[in-house]
C-alpha cells in the first residue's frame, strides 16, 4: 500500500489516484462544524491558530481518550457541512483534507485549481482510527471541547484517495445520481 | 399493581448506554460477514475493516464511532403500573449523563439549537417518547443516535394521489441522495401514515427491529424485501465506494392516516445501528 507523509509534496500528491487505499503519517488538524466558523474568522483577521500553507485537516471530533488509551474514537465526520468554507482553506495553502461523503462541485473544482486532495477515512470506524493517533494537543478553541481544534500525529492512518488532482472522484456513483 | 423505582430506570438506561458502544449486535454482526461474501475488492476490504474495528472497539473498549450519538428512548409504561421515587425523565437524564462520564463517551448535545449552540457537556437531555401499554410492564427501546445518518433523514407529505409509485421513489430517492454521508451500508426505517409527526416517529421506531424481522403485515414485509433489493442493485455500496452492500435492511412502519394524507419519513441509520431493548 502506498505510504503518504507530511509535509506533503507535489509529487506525492500527483501519486495519488482516486480510490488508491493509502497510509497517511504526519501531522494533521482536527477541525469540524464550530472550529470551522471561527477558523474562518481568524483568517479573515490574520491571525490563523496554525500555518495553512500545506496544512492538512482532518473533520473528527473525537471521543474522549480512555485512561491507558492512546486515544479515543476518531472517526471522520460528513465533509458536506464544511463545503461552504473549504475554498477558502484551500485558498490559504490547504494541501489536504480528511472526511467522508460528497462535495459540492465547487469544492471539487477548489481542489483541483489548487492541486490538492481530499481524502476519505472510513465512516464508522473510529475505534481502529483513533490507534493510529501517536500524539495529540488542542491548539485552539478548547472551550469547544470536542470541537477544539487539535494537533493530530499520527503513525500509518488508513485512507482513501476520494478526489484527486486530475479531477478523478472516487464516489463514481455520484455522477451518474 | 406492580411498583418500579425510577432508579431502576436510571440504572437500565446507565447500563444500556454504554452497551451499545462497544461491539455491533450479534445480528449485525452475522449479516456482514453475510454480505462480505457477495462483495470484491473495495467493497468487502471495507466490510472487513468494519468488523475489525467492533472487535477492536470492544477489547480496548473505545466507541465503535466518535459520534456516540443522541440518546433515543421510547419508554413503555404499563398503566397497572406504579412509578415511584424521582421523576422518572430526570432519572433518565441522569443515567444518560453518568454513562457519558464513566465510558469516556462524546458529548455530542447543545442546548440551544440556533443561536448559541453550547454543548451541556453531559449529553442531556435525551429524547424520550413515551407509550402507556395495556398491562403492568416498563419497557426501555433505547438507541444512541448518529447524526451523519440523522442529518439524510427525510419526511415527506405525499398525497393519495402518489400511491405506492411516489412513495416508493421518495424511499429509494432518499436512500441514494444520501449515499456516503450516511456511512453504508445503513440500516433503513420508514414509517407510512399518520400525521406529520407519527410517521417521523414510526420511521424512527422502525430501527429499533433486529436485522432480519419483517412486517407482520405480507404485503408490506414484501415491500421491505423489494426495496432492500433495489437499494442493494444501486451499486452504492460499502462507504459509497461501490459494491452490493449499501443497506443491511429496511423496515416498514404504518399507521392510519387521513382522507387527505400519505405522510412518509425516511429515518436513516448507519451500519452500527446502536440500540437495546430492555423489559423490567
Amino acid at each position: 500500500m502506498k505510504t503518504i507523509q507530511t509535509p506533503l509534496n507535489n509529487d506525492e500528491l500527483q501519486s495519488l489516484h482516486a480510490k488508491d487505499f493509502i497510509l497517511f503519517t504526519g501531522v494533521l488538524y482536527t477541525a469540524r462544524d464550530a472550529a470551522h466558523l471561527r477558523l474562518i474568522k481568524d483568517i479573515e483577521d490574520n491571525t490563523p491558530p496554525f500555518e495553512l500553507e500545506g496544512a492538512v485537516i482532518y473533520y473528527v471530533g473525537p471521543s474522549p481518550t480512555p485512561p491507558g488509551q492512546k486515544f479515543g474514537s476518531a472517526g471522520p465526520t460528513t465533509s458536506s457541512r464544511m463545503d461552504v468554507f473549504t475554498p477558502t482553506l484551500l485558498d490559504h495553502g490547504v494541501k489536504a483534507i480528511i472526511g467522508k461523503g460528497y462535495r459540492s462541485k465547487e469544492v471539487l473544482e477548489a481542489f483541483k485549481s489548487h492541486q490538492a486532495v481530499y481524502l476519505l477515512a472510513i465512516g464508522g470506524s473510529g475505534a481502529y482510527l483513533g490507534q493510529c493517533v501517536e500524539s495529540s494537543e488542542v491548539i485552539a478553541y478548547e472551550d469547544l471541547g470536542p470541537e477544539s481544534i487539535k494537533r493530530l500525529v499520527v503513525k500509518d492512518l488508513p485512507l482513501i484517495v476520494g478526489y484527486d488532482v486530475y479531477g478523478e472522484d472516487a464516489y463514481v456513483y455520484a455522477k451518474t445520481l | 399493581m406492580r411498583t418500579i423505582n425510577t432508579k431502576e430506570i436510571k440504572q437500565a438506561v446507565f447500563e444500556a448506554c454504554q452497551s451499545i458502544q462497544f461491539r455491533y449486535s450479534k445480528p449485525m454482526e452475522e449479516a456482514i460477514i453475510g454480505y462480505m461474501d457477495q462483495e470484491m475488492g473495495v467493497g468487502k476490504a471495507i466490510l472487513k475493516v468494519l468488523l475489525d474495528n467492533s472487535e477492536l472497539a470492544s477489547s480496548q473498549h473505545i466507541p465503535m464511532c466518535q459520534d456516540t450519538g443522541m440518546v433515543v428512548i421510547f419508554l413503555k409504561l404499563g398503566q397497572q403500573l406504579h412509578l415511584e421515587g424521582d421523576y422518572v425523565i430526570d432519572m433518565i437524564n441522569e443515567g444518560v449523563k453518568e454513562a457519558y462520564d464513566v465510558a469516556y463517551l462524546r458529548k455530542s448535545i447543545v442546548k440551544d439549537p440556533l443561536l448559541e449552540r453550547v454543548n451541556t457537556n453531559d449529553n442531556t437531555p435525551a429524547v424520550v417518547h413515551i407509550e402507556i401499554t395495556d398491562d403492568d410492564r416498563c419497557e426501555i427501546l433505547l438507541s444512541a443516535k448518529g447524526f451523519g445518518s440523522e442529518n439524510m433523514s427525510k419526511l415527506a407529505m405525499l398525497t393519495p394521489a402518489h400511491g405506492l409509485k411516489g412513495v416508493e421513489e421518495f424511499v429509494l430517492n432518499t436512500v441514494f441522495t444520501a449515499g456516503p454521508n450516511a456511512c453504508p451500508p445503513m440500516v433503513v426505517g420508514v414509517g407510512i401514515g399518520g400525521t406529520m409527526d407519527q410517521a417521523a416517529k414510526l420511521a424512527k421506531e422502525a430501527l429499533f427491529n433486529e436485522i432480519g424481522d419483517r412486517n407482520p403485515d405480507e404485503r408490506y414485509a414484501n415491500l421491505e424485501k423489494e426495496w432492500l433489493t433495489k437499494i442493494n442493485a444501486s451499486g452504492i455500496g460499502p462507504q459509497g465506494l461501490g459494491g452490493k452492500t449499501t443497506a443491511i435492511d429496511l423496515f416498514i412502519k404504518t399507521a392510519p392516516t387521513h382522507i387527505a394524507g400519505l405522510p412518509v419519513a425516511v429515518n436513516i441509520n448507519c451500519h452500527m445501528t446502536r440500540h437495546v431493548h430492555i423489559k423490567l
